[in-house]
């Protein structure tokens, strides 16, 4: 036994964070003592967010498959297949900590990377989404963490000439110290094959392009892998600073290079940076490789060896080409006025090996730091909140009076978690590369797709990123459930069909059973939903650890979901159009005010029941929603979510200065006020549909089976409940909505 | 008619600017790389494209002043040959010295995207002879730095001017804080035009508006005369 003989250097492992267990295992799996450059590698490599050992023995149950999904996990992203020759790569992913000490580069970044992840593949970025949550915005330091992020995402995609299509911004408290940002990018595949990043062919020479090497974003792997404590400024170096002009002129030079097709295999450096690309490709391709950091292109010529493979410079991208074929890379990356040279060669070694200075610093079993992870089941545990508040009885909260209706609905409006986003999508660009149909502020972004390779194609795709964290937290397996059926309410809206997810789970720190047990129960939702909708996880990303000083986030499971639309000219989006039109609510009304943020307003906190999901219910309300659009039945649809019946409606009527009224009997008494006013019933989709086509709309619902209620009519300038005698102008909200976010930057 | 559209390190509208007259439009394209010594001949109209040519980083569109193709375009510009500078292209053209001015930071200090309208203040330019003067057209913008400040302005050079739906000047409805809420100008031989706004993003229906495609009709529209 080797055990005897190792004297592990204990401040060294806590440092790195890596257990004595996990010491030896690394000893066993490479078969000597490691030394310090490979102890580092180690450490990044076997992080939280390089190998998921938390998480993986849950995310295996994720279903992968279905008739479109052609690049499950493990790649880069995940591809679907849409037909017509269209491949669609896509991904989400976290840059949480970095934001939360640098919130510019922290979100810039964030970008960045998620962009590389899609074109490594092939695939030209066509949209970005961002999914963020910050704190209480009445605090300096939450509006100064949520402002920078907002411009580092703007920042980033407005000068990659990315278009931003959605997204979604929530705040709470328990994102004060701890924000989310998780950014969703899509591509386009372009090259013939998808770029793959197994290496093959020992001897093939390994190429590096992009920016030098510098000390930023060292070790940012294991940075974003532990909780915030009153120190995490200190570790502002170990935060990537971002160009988006490399990156912009990089995706250029990738996408020629791919397309010559001597590119036999690419990985971009990200997390982890050359360790990650190295031993990843390698262990992918069962083959070795062996790599000469003094080729590096660096920004300054003392690095150590550890920070060469530690660094996590942004905008650097490791090649295998095609031996012979050396010249035609390098040309397309100097046209491109990019750095791109020679480091080393594939092997049939299996080793990693890494020299410096003509001394070996690493020989080791590539497989060892990417195939042999740790995985850990953790003891799991449900929380105490979770039964107390299973307990909670909405009897307990008085209904609302006819009078407290528009002051409700006006602070309801007010509230940046239900307020318009303008605030954050006019600093994006979300027109550029001229394919954006339903930008921002719409129920899912909306993007034409104009292919290469098949200019007759109609084709649409629709993207949403949806994650309700108080549902989550509340009751995670259940308010999970409804993330997934959300985002696919949110794309049966536009009418595409949704296909597919991507997800990041943002959670606490995964050792303590309470946080365990929602980690649990979240990836028993996910799973459960996207079975019923046939939306397989094509890939995503997990950040755990999401604690400041002890205290751990909501459970936030961020779902990015894509949908696909046959014929662009059906897409309807959740505008009113015209006066005269007639509004139907799709879905059942129920007695629901649980969980919903007009609770929240009422009392402070986030209580009660979770609403219910009834998967066939969704599904059929869905179909039909995506049927009337087929059929141009409809002009517009809307989800019912957050804010509940007034709050969706007042957003269909906003965009053109519109109003509605109810008619006469409409809310029922059969439920409370406050429930079918402003609860927030799962399964329900606003739509408006022209006078003359509701006979037909309405044969249609019956004949499907989906249930129905024709509650009113577009009207101008004004919104009239009849019931409640209540009449306000539309101008007047729609103020509060479009000043809910702005009013504190004022 | 030939176009010649222009692709900076950085340039992110070229490819849009290009499907656009080449598929909506149907005419001859190009793309000219910035590195090239010149323009190819039979060139009716040179287009520099929006986006954050080497990255912006010193003053938007100050490096990319220096690239290779700059002179063949001043020269071609100063034989009267058709230029359009859009977002950073309008930028650029400053910083050549083919419009007077300058853009500097919204006055906001923040990138702003967003759909603006826009009055059609000069129609008597080859780039805007199908509109009617006095026409208010809706047209996104997307940018940084986009307030036009200049010293000397003489009116007949201004082409489109930010305003409310009903084509009243105001200052909300000023987008960046320019200089006679001026969007658009023109260089005194009216053959160069300079805009902020982006027309190649509204030229079809499904993208919700066509009414920059007239911008590119007015020229193949005055090129078709010329043949005939």
């Amino acid at each position: 036994m080797t055990t005897c003989t190792i004297k592990p250097n204990k401040e060294l492992l806590t440092k790195l964070k890596l257990t004595a267990d996990e010491y030896l295992k690394i000893v066993e799996l490479i078969g000597k003592e490691p030394n310090e450059v490979e102890l580092y590698m180690f450490s990044v490599m076997w992080s939280e967010h390089c190998c998921y050992k938390n998480s993986k023995a849950l995310l295996k149950e994720f279903p992968t498959k279905n008739k479109h999904v052609v690049v499950g996990p493990g790649e880069n992203a995940g591809v679907v297949d849409l037909g017509d020759g269209i491949r669609i790569a896509f991904k989400i992913e976290s840059h949480n900590r970095p934001t939360a000490v640098e919130p510019f580069q922290g979100a810039t970044t964030g970008v960045g990377g998620i962009l590389r992840d899609i074109f490594t593949m092939g695939a030209r970025p066509i949209a970005v989404l961002d999914s963020i949550r910050f704190g209480d915005l009445k605090l300096p330091r939450s509006r100064f963490l949520f402002s920078g992020a907002v411009s580092g995402i703007g920042h980033y995609g407005n000068c990659t000439g990315i278009p931003n299509i959605g997204g979604e911004a929530y705040f709470y408290p328990t994102y004060n110290e701890n924000p989310l940002v998780n950014a969703m990018a899509i591509g386009l595949i372009e090259t013939k094959e998808i770029v793959k990043s197994n290496a093959s062919g020992p001897g093939n020479p390994v190429f590096y392009a992009g920016s030098k090497t510098g000390r930023d974003g060292l070790g940012g792997a294991s940075f974003a892998s532990s909780g915030l404590t009153e120190d995490s400024h200190k570790d502002r170096p170990a935060v990537q600073v971002g160009d988006p002009f490399c990156e912009k002129v990089l995706i250029e030079a990738c996408l020629e290079a791919f397309k010559t097709g001597y590119i036999v295999a690419a990985q971009d450096m990200g997390a982890a940076g050359l360790t990650c690309s190295t031993s990843e490709m390698a262990a992918k391709g069962n083959v070795g490789i062996e790599i000469d950091l003094d080729k590096v292109p660096v920004r300054t010529g003392t690095l150590t060896p550890v920070e060469y493979m530690l660094s996590e410079s942004q905008e650097r991208m490791l090649f295998v080409v095609k031996t012979g074929f050396e010249k035609n890379i390098i040309d397309v990356f100097s046209k491109w006025g990019l750095d791109c040279v020679q480091i080393g060669e594939i092997t049939d070694t299996k080793k990693i090996t890494i020299k410096h200075k003509n001394k070996i610093v690493v020989d080791m079993d590539a497989k060892a730091l990417v195939n042999n992870t740790p995985v850990y089941k953790r003891e799991k545990r449900e929380p105490e909140y979770f039964k107390e508040n299973q307990k909670f009885n909405q009897d307990s909260i008085p209904d609302l009076k006819r009078e407290e209706v528009v002051p409700i609905l006006k602070e309801l409006l007010a509230s940046p978690n239900i307020g318009s986003k303008k605030w954050i999508y006019s600093k994006y660009d979300h027109q550029v590369q001229a394919n954006t149909i339903i930008k921002p502020g719409g129920s899912a972004g909306l993007i034409r797709i104009r292919s290469l390779h098949n200019d007759m194609t109609t084709k649409g795709l629709a993207a949403t990123c949806d994650g309700n964290s108080a549902y989550v937290y509340l009751d995670p397996c259940l308010g999970s459930k409804i993330a997934v059926a959300e985002a696919a309410r949110n794309i049966s809206c536009t009418g595409a069909l949704p296909i597919a997810i991507t997800d990041n789970l943002n959670f606490g720190n995964p050792e303590k059973p309470e946080i365990y047990w929602q980690l649990s129960e979240s990836v028993r939702g996910i799973k459960e939903a996207c079975l019923e909708f046939d939306t397989p996880v094509t890939g995503g990303n997990v950040s755990l650890y999401n604690e400041s000083n002890g205290v751990d986030i909501w459970p936030t499971p961020v779902i990015g979901m894509v949908g696909i639309i046959e014929d662009v000219e059906l897409v309807i989006n959740h505008s009113f159009d015209k006066a005269g039109d007639i509004i139907l609510l799709l879905g059942k009304q129920k007695n629901e005010i649980g969980a919903s943020e007009y609770l929240y307003l009422r009392i402070k906190e986030i209580k009660g029941r979770v609403p219910e999901l009834d998967f066939n219910l969704e599904k059929t309300v869905q179909s039909s929603a995506r049927e009337l659009v087929k059929r141009k039945l409809i002009k517009s649809a809307h989800d019912c979510s957050i804010g509940g019946l007034l709050v969706t409606l007042c957003e269909s009527a906003f965009p053109n200065d519109l109003g509605f009224q109810l008619i006469a009997d409409c809310p029922q008494p059969i439920a409370r006020l406050d429930a079918v006013l402003f609860g927030e019933t799962q399964s329900r989709i606003v739509i408006s549909t022209d006078k003359n086509n509701l006979q037909e709309v309405e044969n249609f619902l019956k004949e499907a089976n989906c249930p129905y209620e024709v509650i009113g009519e577009v009207i101008k300038e004004e919104i009239k409940i009849k019931s409640l005698n209540l009449v306000t102008k539309t101008a007047d909200l729609k103020l509060i909505w479009e000043n809910a976010l702005a009013k504190f930057f004022e | 008619m030939k176009f010649s559209v222009i692709t900076f390190p950085g340039s992110n509208c070229d490819k849009d600017c290009v499907y656009v007259l080449k598929d909506v439009l149907k005419q001859d394209v190009v793309e000219t790389f910035h590195d090239e010594s010149s323009l190819l001949p039979g060139i009716d109209c040179v287009i520099l494209p929006g986006g954050f040519s080497y990255g912006d980083y010193l003053r938007s569109g100050a490096i990319a002043r220096f690239s290779k193709i700059v002179n063949p375009i001043i020269n071609f510009a100063n034989k009267g040959g058709l230029v359009i500078g859009i977002c950073n292209g309008f930028q650029i053209l400053c910083e050549m010295g083919l419009l007077s001015g300058a853009l500097t930071a919204n006055k906001s200090r923040s990138f702003i995207c967003d759909e603006v309208y826009l009055k059609v203040v000069n129609n008597k330019t080859p780039f805007t002879s199908l509109y009617k003067e006095g026409e208010v057209i809706k047209v996104p913008i997307a940018h940084g730095d986009g307030r036009y400040v200049s010293k000397n302005i003489d009116k007949s050079q201004i082409v489109f001017q930010y305003c409310d739906k009903n084509g009243n000047i105001t200052e909300e409805s000023n987008p960046n804080g320019s200089v006679q809420n001026i969007a658009g100008i023109i260089n005194a031989k009216g053959t160069v035009l300079g805009m902020m706004p982006h027309p190649e993003r509204v030229c079809e229906s499904v993208l919700g508006g066509v009414d920059g495609k007239r911008l590119f009709k007015s020229l193949c529209h005055l090129h078709s005369l010329f043949n005939i």
